[in-house]
């Protein structure tokens, strides 16, 4: 049977990991291929790299960096930050990167998806939804990290982006996000009943429960997550370990 | 030398990084003369099969494949188009594995699953001889047969089973050097969305609501549908198994 996936997200800036993080076995916690690696080795079924850099310069690093974590680590993983062209999907690919996620510029100019899963296949896109739940009751879509309200609702935003080739819905609730309280588990079940490729869930994650709560009730197919890696809190082997006792299917 | 054979479907930069990483040299090359020259030849490929076919034949290759003699490795689409037919495109294929390439959950993906797993569910002309529906609900009406999966999903397992098929799964059932010191329910990554039909050629099996080929074997020529490239330290014991074949 298909397991559920547990993905490290890193954030990096100028070439970097930057979130501060106590592994005390990695000489440099800003090598972002030698923290890559380890989590592949602590078990992550996948890695995202999300490029939170904000020059050209820092985006030629990221390229680089995406080609060396291409070469050395053997595990499949996904890159983001700022994709807004088919020239950047068509460099990120050529970097090696398996997949790219998308989110503003999906918002933006929605034909993007189309030109991109029909190029390079639906399995390269994962359509990033930041959504807020406004006080009407409805989730909204938005744009730069949370800043910026759009008039896309969830649900319909999530199934055109599947109708227009997402391979993946990559969802985050903006109201649970860095709270550590758990995820929206019946806003992920409504989104899984709803569409027929997996979702993953981001944003909330504050204990091995949540993360169980989010793949069973929730029905996601993965759970992203970085702090709580990075920090070491609830390492890889024992999240996966709790997981598969609690008779969650994953890899272990 | 290994030879990666290329024929423009797209990126083959990680087939390369796993070779790099097991220390293998490989030209990548579509020169026939290269190929018929090498002493292991890969096959990979991302993209649609009909397209994937037609590049292959417009530089001959569909010709050269099944004529090699040293083994041959088809990963993914590669695999698929080494069978005799793809659902994908309605692709003839090259014909080297004797099984068909279905979409999950097509209707024949979900008869065969039935055919293999009880072997009388069909009567002579080929239709159901229950009335129960495309589904059968009940494992009790079915006959067993060797292998661990039998049942075919229920319409509620079919409605949340995911296409494409993305992520880790576990291969049993395995068979030859391929798998030499990998552990029967080992974990493989696959993406695809189409699936060669169980056959006698099946070297592993995974399941995802019906059960499928994980790779194939005839004579040198192998094919996984997974990306051992990918599947991190069990996919390189494979790849590094195919080496020493």
């Amino acid at each position: 049977m298909l397991t559920k996936r547990i993905i490290p997200c890193l954030d990096v800036k100028d070439g970097r990991t930057v979130k501060g993080v106590n592994f005390l076995n990695l000489a440099d916690v800003g090598d972002a291929v030698a923290l890559g690696r380890k989590y592949a080795e602590d078990g992550a079924d996948e890695l995202v790299y999300l490029d939170i850099s904000a020059t050209f310069e820092g985006r030629r690093t990221f390229t680089q960096l995406v080609e060396r974590v291409a070469a050395e680590i053997d595990i499949p993983f996904t890159v983001g930050g700022g994709i807004g062209t088919m020239e950047d999907a068509a460099r990120l690919l050529d970097a090696g990167a398996d997949k790219i996620s998308i989110n503003s510029a999906a918002i933006k100019n929605p034909e993007l998806i189309d030109g991109i899963a029909s190029k390079y296949g639906s399995q390269f896109v994962v359509v990033a939804i930041d959504a807020r739940l406004t006080d009407e009751g409805v989730w909204l879509a938005t744009t730069h990290g949370g800043r910026n309200m759009t008039d896309k609702e969830l649900f319909s935003w999530a199934r055109e982006a599947q109708e227009r080739g997402a391979g993946e819905i990559l969802f985050t609730s903006m109201n649970h996000d860095g709270t550590k309280k758990g995820y929206p588990c019946d806003t992920f079940a409504r989104l899984a009943d709803m569409l027929s490729i997996p979702i993953i869930a981001s944003g909330g994650a504050g204990s091995v429960q949540d993360i169980a709560d989010v793949l069973t009730a929730g029905r996601a197919d993965a759970a992203l997550a970085a702090s709580i890696f990075h920090y070491n809190e609830i390492p890889i082997p024992v999240l996966k370990k709790a997981l598969h006792e609690q008779g969650v299917n994953v890899r272990v | 030398m290994i030879a990666i054979i290329d024929y423009d479907t797209g990126n083959l930069r990680s087939v390369k990084n796993a070779l790099h990483r097991l220390g293998a040299e490989f030209v990548v090359t579509s020169e026939h003369d290269v190929i018929r020259g090498a002493e292991k030849v890969l096959l990979p490929g991302v993209g649609e099969a009909s397209a994937a076919m037609q590049k292959l034949r417009e530089r001959g290759l569909d010709e050269v494949i099944p004529t090699l003699q040293v083994p041959v490795l088809g990963i993914c689409i590669g695999m698929q188009l080494m069978c005799r037919h793809s659902e994908e495109g309605d692709a003839k294929c090259m014909g080297i594995f004797d099984t068909d390439v279905v979409r999950f959950f097509s209707e024949r993906s979900l008869t065969d699953s039935m055919q293999t797993s009880s072997g009388s569910m069909l009567n002579s002309s080929g239709s159901m001889q229950t009335s129960s529906g495309p589904f059968l609900n009940s494992s009790d009406s079915m006959q067993t047969s060797s292998g661990p999966f039998q049942n075919p999903p229920s319409p509620t397992e079919l409605n949340d089973l995911k296409i494409p098929h993305m992520g880790w799964n576990g291969i049993e059932e395995l068979k030859t050097g391929l798998f030499d010191g990998v552990e029967d329910g080992a974990f493989v990554y696959y993406v695809h969305s189409f699936h060669a039909l169980m056959c006698d050629e099946a070297i592993a099996v995974s399941h995802h609501g019906v059960d499928f080929c994980g790779a194939l074997c005839k004579g040198n020529f192998y094919g996984t549908q997974f990306h051992p490239e990918k599947s991190g330290a069990t996919g390189a014991r494979i790849l590094h198994n195919f080496l020493k074949l």
